[in-house]
């Protein structure tokens, strides 16, 4: 069992990031310390926060794409105002203006298949530099390798994909 | 695969497929408990591999195809997230 201390702390640590990169965390504070919990949980589990609310696999490779904050997260803030756990959450909900609706499950059963959105090639020849995508925020950035850690949403390099 | 029982009111079958990581997991068996009904309930994340392997592959098969938590049987019938309204309904079925 992870003491309280511990989700505490961790809740005051993914506000700030949040909040830094203009995300807000659901206003409910006894909802979020479950879920917080349940992150800090998977991560003694498989050594990464995958979603509380998916069944991670433990294989690194398999749930990337179910790493908090997940690469679902900003499609369903916009389509549904909260990500599928809800603890990320639209402005409007974050304000009490709108209520976190139940969010579908849009990942693909079993995890997108290896290899999709591979780039067609056609225009990498006449660019100096590949084009990397941050699959969680959508950032780009024109380099020879993706960057260790997202500059904006703070997700590791193995989340990014090769985009041009 | 054992599921943990919840005494209460006997309305039928009622299984519910859960996380214990899962926020919407945990407000949907709060919500189970607060209409006093008896159920039974799984976390599938607890489970050694081979059951949980097993458990999961039943849930996706019979009742969601999604994969997705929580998943409610209510005498047959899956009830897919935390959804109040759907589970008075069945149980007033």
């Amino acid at each position: 069992m992870i003491p309280d201390e511990q989700v505490e702390k961790e809740y005051l640590r993914l506000k700030k990031e949040a909040e830094a990169g203009g995300y807000r965390l659901n206003p409910d504070r006894e909802f979020v310390a479950g879920l917080v919990r349940g992150l800090l949980t998977n991560t003694e589990r498989y050594g990464y926060p995958a979603c509380p609310c998916r069944l991670a696999t433990g294989e690194r490779e398999t749930d990337l794409d179910i790493i908090c904050p997940c690469d679902y997260r900003d499609p369903d803030l916009t389509d549904h105002g909260a990500c599928y756990c809800a603890l990320y959450v639209s402005a409007e909900v974050a304000s009490g203006k709108a209520e976190a609706k139940p969010v579908p499950e849009r990942r693909p059963p079993g995890g997108p298949k290896k290899g999709e959105a591979r780039p067609s090639g056609r225009v990498a020849g006449s660019l100096p530099l590949p084009v990397w995508r941050c699959r969680v925020c959508g950032y780009l950035c024109a380099r020879e390798n993706p960057p260790e850690i997202c500059p904006i949403c703070k997700a590791g390099k193995d989340r990014f994909e090769r985009f041009i | 695969m054992d599921m943990i029982h919840v005494d209460g009111k006997d309305r039928g079958p009622i299984y519910l497929y859960a996380l214990s990581t899962c926020g919407w997991c945990a407000k949907t068996k709060e919500f189970l408990s607060s209409l006093g009904v008896a159920f039974d309930y799984v976390f599938v994340d607890q489970l050694p591999k081979d059951e949980m392997e097993q458990t999961y592959s039943e849930m996706l098969q019979l009742y969601n195809p999604l994969g997705s938590f929580p998943t409610l049987v209510i005498n047959g019938k899956a009830i897919i997230g935390y959804q109040e309204n759907e589970i008075r309904e069945a149980l007033a079925e």
